[in-house]
């Protein structure tokens, strides 16, 4: 504001001259006479984009490509960074079965981090440097000029900062060269301090209302509107969702209870669920040893039991600790404990200790795996050596 | 707007020099072809199965530019597209460079082992497809659908020079958007056929679109290189501009991005999905001497010519072109050596006479025939409506 006051011209500081001229051809000619004259600060406008416009005015090239580069680059090395430290340092874990540092996964999003940081520090480096936000306003904008410029008008603007610039040869200058209307701009304060632009009560309410209305939308939009139809068609499905009552069946259960006497498709009862010494008792291995029964056996026993009692079932666990080591399964009392022992721990666990394997395990296969461990045993103990002891 | 004057005492006068080198190398690869099959047949053989892909892919490849050019009914390049149809001359003679290996099939694909069908359960669901008929047929039809849409496209492309008639332009743009749909089927039928195929349990999905990145790269590649060092040294027959430079580098800008993009994608799915049928293809290639050169694949198909044309002085610049070209010629190459050489010894990365032949062969071939191309035709289309305005052309 200080330089207002120290300016004798009734208190306004002088922006530019503008001059507009009569189609593309002529401004690109005045463009190259304005360079060869010795302007260095000033801008040619028109409203579509002219070839040879930029040759004319010997323009250098933008380093915005390099603001995009290096943004870019920097974005993927610190997603790579972070996925290494999170997922080799701060909190190893193998996922799918991959090294810790698994780098071809981290590209995809390194990709991504470069994009955003480039796309982001791009617009950000354009608004903050080329156009000087906080700064709001340019002396340009709203002028007779402008207005032509952004309709049909072709113009040059040479600023008064500019060390060969004086008001009257300047004007008298561009009006030699052919222009329409030569016009002084003059800055508004705002223009000139930066408080009175922030505290612009225009810019402070157009800020004000865009804030509010994009967070608006964007929490109706997440957390509202997904909510109503028809976006939730694919959870609005005639089904009895859990903890509510069926509207269908008066005792408000949606599973049914099987017709009394009947047994489902797959499932047989089983009455000796945590009863060891009936299962003993009243069970026999329904299925008989084949090649492919031994076969099934080992493979399933090498898949769910393995890590525990080891390859032989010896307690050979590969778990080095990380839970209880269960017993050989070579030990007298197991050997000669009928199948049904076996079934029972494999469908229930046992102890609370080792858990069940009901889910995972099908019952065929249960027995199987009971041949195969007794085939263990008999390895680990023929009994062809015992009678000879 | 001014039109330009065309050189005509330079339209069908290509320097001396592209016919004696295109010569001197189809004679040496030719004799070192035989040497290569004297030495060692097997290895031999699958040196000229690189031949016939390179060859091909430049070819098509060049073929699928023109077609471009026309359904995009594009401006700025209507003055460089004789070069490229010349490039594509080479698509007649495919059959001839696969005749000996349809010969030698036995020794190339293993799937032709009956053996292979007591053995391997999914030898037994591919047999429909792969079995010597059906792929007799196949690569007959795909390289006469070729030859079909060249001989079609090449003609009217060539009565306009005398004719003026604007008609076949129109007629052009009709057969070039039936020629894409063409293209696409049968260019992943070459490929599935002459390189999955080498490695018969392994199937990607994406293979085809892989083969398709490089082979236009590659054409780009060749294309650029010509026209380039024709312009630059004065025996163009109409002048260019930085600005025709810029399209043609970020062309190939953008295709060495996109072949990155898709080697990279088969390669992430396969490793994640760890399936047996997808990985023994990664495997041999990722251990021993193989892994040097999938390194340098990497390097020299996408790192290295990404930082060389990523600023756009880059891509107007002649010398940056013509180098870039060049590189590319020989990083796609590499590729194919990638990914046919494997198959032959899984466990080092030979080089051998059959490689040498590979390199001499395909360059021979594709710049014989362009020298004869060149010599009995206009090197820009002088009846072509667009190429006043295409000479015009400004970033
Ligand atoms: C997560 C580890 C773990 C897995 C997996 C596991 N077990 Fe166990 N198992 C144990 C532990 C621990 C004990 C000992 C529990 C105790 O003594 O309290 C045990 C005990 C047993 C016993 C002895 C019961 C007895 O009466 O002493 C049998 C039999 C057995 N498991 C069979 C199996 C079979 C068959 C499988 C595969 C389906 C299997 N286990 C999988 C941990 C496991």
């Amino acid at each position: 504001m200080s330089d207002i006051e120290k300016n004798p011209q009734g208190g306004r500081r002088l922006y530019g001259i503008t001059a507009l001229f009569d189609g593309p051809e002529k401004l690109v000619n005045a463009a190259a006479a304005v360079v060869k004259e010795g302007y260095k600060n000033y801008d040619a406008y028109s409203p579509y984009p002219i070839h040879g416009l930029d040759s004319a005015m010997k323009l250098k090239r933008t380093y915005i490509g390099a603001v995009t580069l290096i943004a870019g680059l920097t974005g993927a090395s610190l997603l790579l960074l972070f996925a290494w430290w999170t997922n080799s340092i701060d909190y190893p874990l193998v996922i799918g079965g991959k090294p810790y540092f698994a780098w071809p996964s981290y590209i995809p999003l390194m990709f991504e981090m470069a994009v955003l940081f480039g796309a982001v520090s791009t617009v950000a480096a354009l608004i903050m440097v080329w156009l000087g936000l906080p700064r709001n306003s340019h002396p340009l904008q709203d002028t007779e000029f402008m207005k032509k410029i952004s309709d049909d008008g072709f113009g040059i603007a040479i600023e008064a900062k500019d060390s060969s610039f004086d008001e009257k040869q300047t004007k008298a200058f561009l009006e030699k060269l052919g222009a329409e209307k030569v016009e002084l701009v003059y800055y508004e304060t705002r223009e000139i301090s930066l408080k009175e632009a922030v505290l612009d009560p225009k810019f402070i309410g157009v800020i004000v209302v865009v804030a509010i209305a994009t967070s608006g939308a964007t929490y109706f939009g997440l957390n509202k509107m997904l909510l109503l139809r028809p976006w939730t068609s694919l959870s609005d499905q005639a089904k009895v969702l859990p903890e509510t009552r069926s509207e269908f069946y008066p005792d408000g259960f949606a599973m049914r209870p099987p017709v009394n006497g009947t047994v489902a498709r797959g499932e047989l009862p089983y009455r000796y669920a945590n009863n060891i010494p009936a299962a003993e008792k009243f069970m026999k291995n329904p299925v008989l040893p084949s090649k492919h029964v031994m076969e099934l056996g080992q493979r399933d026993f090498n898949i769910y039991c393995s890590p525990c009692h080891g390859y032989f079932a010896d307690g050979q666990s590969r778990l080095q600790g990380q839970f209880p080591v269960p017993p050989s399964l070579h030990i007298d009392s197991l050997r000669t404990a009928p199948d049904g022992l076996y079934y029972e721990v494999i469908t229930n666990g046992f102890q609370g200790v080792m858990p069940s394997y009901a889910r995972q395990i099908p019952r065929d296969e249960r027995w199987a795996i009971v041949w195969y461990i007794r085939a263990l045993q008999r390895a680990q103990n023929p009994p062809e050596v015992a009678d000879a002891k | 707007m001014t039109t330009q004057q065309i050189s005509t005492e330079k339209l069908r006068k290509l320097p001396e020099s592209y016919g004696k080198l295109g010569w001197t190398l189809l004679i040496a690869g030719v004799v070192f072809t035989i040497l290569s099959f004297v030495i060692d047949a097997k290895h031999a053989s699958f040196g000229l199965t690189m031949t016939l892909v390179f060859v091909a892919t430049v070819g098509v490849g060049s073929l699928f530019w023109v077609g471009v050019e026309y359904v995009s009914s594009a401006v700025w390049s209507t003055a460089l597209r004789r070069p490229f149809e010349f490039l594509a001359g080479v698509i007649p003679f495919l059959i001839i460079l696969a005749l000996p290996l349809l010969l030698r099939m036995r020794t190339i694909f293993e799937w032709t082992h009956k053996s292979l069908l007591a053995t391997d359960p999914a030898m037994v669901v591919k047999a429909p497809y792969l079995n010597i008929p059906f792929f007799l047929i196949r690569t007959v039809g795909v390289f006469a659908l070729w030859w079909l849409f060249y001989y079609l496209i090449i003609r009217n492309s060539r009565n306009q020079d005398t004719s003026r008639d604007q008609q076949l332009t129109t007629k052009n743009v009709k057969l070039s958007a039936g020629f894409m749909p063409v293209f696409a089927v049968t260019l992943t039928l070459f490929s599935i056929d002459w390189l999955m195929s080498l490695t018969p349990n392994w199937f990607s999905t994406i293979f085809a679109v892989y083969v398709f990145s490089g082979s236009v790269l590659a054409a780009m590649a060749f294309g650029t290189l010509i026209i380039v060092k024709l312009n630059e040294k004065d025996r163009f027959p109409v002048k260019l501009t930085p600005d025709h430079y810029y399209n043609l580098g970020a062309f190939l800008f953008a295709f060495v991005v996109f072949w990155a993009y898709i080697q990279f994608s088969q390669f992430m799915l396969q490793w994640y999905g760890n399936l047996r049928e997808e990985t023994l293809y990664y495997i041999p290639r990722m251990h021993g001497s193989w892994a040097v050169v999938s390194i340098a694949v990497a390097l020299a198909e996408f790192l290295i010519p990404f930082f060389l044309l990523v600023t756009k002085p880059a891509k107007m610049s002649p010398k940056r072109l013509v180098f870039v070209s060049v590189w590319l010629l020989a990083a796609h190459a590499l590729d194919i050596y990638w990914m046919v050489m494997p198959v032959y010894d899984s466990k080092t990365a030979v080089f051998g006479v059959s490689e040498v032949a590979f390199i001499l062969l395909s360059l021979g071939i594709i710049l014989t025939v362009f020298a004869y191309k060149a010599k009995g035709n206009n090197m820009v289309p002088v009846g072509d409506p667009k190429l006043q305005r295409g000479l015009e052309f400004h970033i």
